[in-house]
């Protein structure tokens, strides 16, 4: 539009909506700078009164996430050989020794394995579904995709009991195959949607072409297809991801050590008299930094990803 | 150009994989790659839909799978029907889902409504207002336990700062007033994001010679904004509320963390009823006929309100 559009929003009126825009950004926001700093905190700053803005930073959040400790008497602190490292040192400080890494780090581990697994899984299904609904023609292909759809509409928990039993039954319950399959089969209906329009803007020409020269349908879905979907697919990958990764419900229902991810550990750190709020906001923060950078790599494709892509700009 | 077609095919493909693909028509790649799909969701989805159907006529408990089960007919669907508690599960969930979808409609209209003013890097605000809907919910709604917390949360000191409440003297996750707020608050703040993207795509969708045409026309901004603006984002407006609808009715996450259902049920969603009767109460015939009451009512009214987004649209 030219600057001289009467559609064009004045000077004035962009400066204010600016304002509240970036005033409602910034309230919403406060709770997550607060989480990254409650993290530095040591606990007795944590829970000062009026909440402290200017703190001494701390790592002790961090070496609480990380390790179990055990209280030791002074005398046996004062017999130990002198710490090594700064955790060690910071532990020292308040009478407890190092006994062994916690559970985080194999939580986190988990959460890794899992989402990649199902990520994984549902791009390679998902690619091929899709661009056999996008080129071909199949029976009742509508119903097909608001079938696939649909499954998404269904509640965990009314799922969840038969496939506790199922899971019990075949051995896959508390597994890692067995959440990698449960998120493939929740993610594969937004793969499927958001791949399929992604391969319904690649020109059908180019596959044609590929194929006067003498390529096998498959040879011009993997030689000239995929290459062209890359983008797409590596942001239909990101979301499945960031399911996948912050999924709780299933998690909870249906693991209860071996293949049990972060999100439903994270709120069982617990400290001395309760949750240790320095160790939960470390956790919380290493937790949700890789959504927040996705998020920013991932603004252009935002809304499909949300939306299935039934929105389209 | 100067070799011939046969001579180009055969370079063209070498590998026995190609040459096995060859011999395939259209139609079966075609279900070759769909299958594979397919059977993952009726394995995962269908099926045990199916088993929570045949469960619920049954009084099956999954942590006693030695002792007999019986089929008892229609009685878990009548017992749950007349039981008042879960009518007042129902209740708590349709105020969640008014209170939530009211607010996130206002406050992420609103907020398109401004981005679409297009100021200067509003691009960068939009990216950091949506961060909080890409978070875990579990993770998030703990951590909002500790911003409410009476004595020491940033959130009652901000209340305390603003309006000279004493933080200490109110609890939002304990008091039986304020605690379903408290949830809704922390479900606006994580979900205003995806009405505000939703929005905002409407907004960007209305072209802006209509704009020009009702200028000419002289008819003022704010007869503008009733019968353009708002016309045109309506269908994109009641798609947004369609999936928060969806997701709302399912929550279970956000609102396990911050009360698991109390002070007493008044935060007792549906489906953290069900959780507890399931998982914990081990009712598996029970809470699957409770499963799908949930499944039909979400079902049936999704489907009458996209009978009715659908006439919007075609308007």
């Amino acid at each position: 539009m030219s600057a001289y559009s009467i559609t064009e929003p004045s000077g004035r009126q962009k400066w204010v909506a600016g304002t509240l825009v970036i005033g409602y950004a910034l309230i919403t926001l406060l709770p997550l700078v607060w989480i990254i700093m409650t993290g530095f905190k040591t606990p007795a700053d944590a829970i000062s009164y009026p909440p402290k803005v200017v703190f001494q930073p701390s790592l002790e959040g961090y070496v609480n996430l990380f390790t179990t400790r055990t209280r030791v008497t002074p005398e046996a602190l004062a017999a130990l050989p002198p710490p090594s490292g700064f955790a060690e040192t910071i532990v020292r400080n308040r009478g407890m020794v190092i006994a062994g890494p916690s559970k985080f780090g194999e939580r986190f581990v988990n959460s890794v394995i899992i989402g990649f697994g199902s990520t994984f899984l549902s791009i390679v299904l998902g690619t091929l579904a899709a661009y056999a609904f996008s080129r071909f023609k199949i029976p009742l292909k509508d119903d097909l995709l608001f079938f696939i759809l649909s499954t998404r509409m269904m509640p965990p928990i009314a799922v969840a009991i038969p496939i506790f039993l199922m899971y019990r039954s075949l051995g896959l319950s508390d597994t890692h195959l067995g959440m990698i399959l449960l998120y493939t089969a929740v993610n594969i209906s937004l793969a499927v949607w958001l791949l399929k329009g992604f391969i319904d803007e690649i020109p059908r020409e180019y596959e044609e072409a590929a194929l006067i020269d003498g390529y096998t349908r498959f040879q011009a879905f993997v030689k000239v297809v995929l290459p062209q979907a890359a983008t797409g697919i590596a942001s239909t990958a990101i979301f499945c991801l960031i399911f996948a990764w912050n999924e709780y419900a299933f998690a909870v229902l249906l693991t209860s050590g071996t293949a049990q991810t972060a999100p439903p550990f994270i709120p069982t750190i617990i400290g001395i008299g309760g949750q240790d709020w320095p160790a939960v906001a470390a956790g919380a923060t290493l937790f949700l930094l890789p959504v927040m950078v996705f998020t920013i790599l991932l603004r252009k494709h935002l809304l499909r990803g949300i939306t299935f892509g039934a929105v389209r700009k | 150009m100067t070799s011939n077609p046969i001579d180009r095919l055969a370079r063209a493909t070498p590998a026995p994989m190609a040459a096995r693909m060859r011999g395939l028509s259209d139609r079966a790649i075609a279900w070759l790659f769909v299958a594979p799909t397919i059977f993952l969701l009726l394995a995962v989805n269908i099926f045990p839909l199916i088993w929570t159907v045949r469960l619920s006529f049954t009084n099956f408990r999954a942590n006693r799978p030695n002792q007999a089960v019986e089929w008892v007919g229609l009685e878990n669907y009548t017992r749950i029907l007349t039981d008042p508690g879960i009518w007042q599960n129902m209740q708590v969930t349709a105020h969640f889902l008014f209170w939530t979808i009211f607010f996130q409609v206002i406050i992420g209209f609103s907020l398109a409504w401004l981005i679409n003013r297009k100021f200067r890097g509003n691009d960068l605000w939009t990216t950091l207002i949506v961060i909080p809907m890409m978070l875990s919910p579990a993770v998030v709604g703990n951590f909002w336990t500790f911003l409410y917390q009476p004595q020491i949360g940033l959130f009652n000191y901000v209340v305390e700062f603003l309006t000279g409440t004493p933080a200490a003297s109110f609890q939002m996750l304990g008091s039986v007033t304020l605690s379903p707020w408290a949830i809704v608050i922390v479900d606006t703040w994580m979900w205003t994001p995806f009405v505000m993207l939703i929005c905002l795509a409407g907004l960007r969708s209305i072209p802006d010679y209509i704009y020009e045409a009702a200028e000419i026309d002289r008819a003022s901004k704010l007869r503008q904004f009733f019968t353009l603006t708002v016309p045109m984002v309506l269908p994109f407006l009641m798609l947004a509320v369609l999936f928060r609808g969806i997701e709302n009715f399912k929550m279970f996450d956000l609102v396990v963390q911050l009360t698991g259902g109390g002070p007493g049920s008044v935060t007792e969603l549906a489906s953290i009823n069900l959780k507890r009767e399931a998982f914990e109460k081990w009712r598996t015939g029970y809470s699957s006929a409770y499963a799908i009451i949930l499944f039909v009512t979400v079902f049936g009214l999704a489907s009458i309100y996209v009978k009715a987004l659908n006439k919007v649209k075609e308007r």
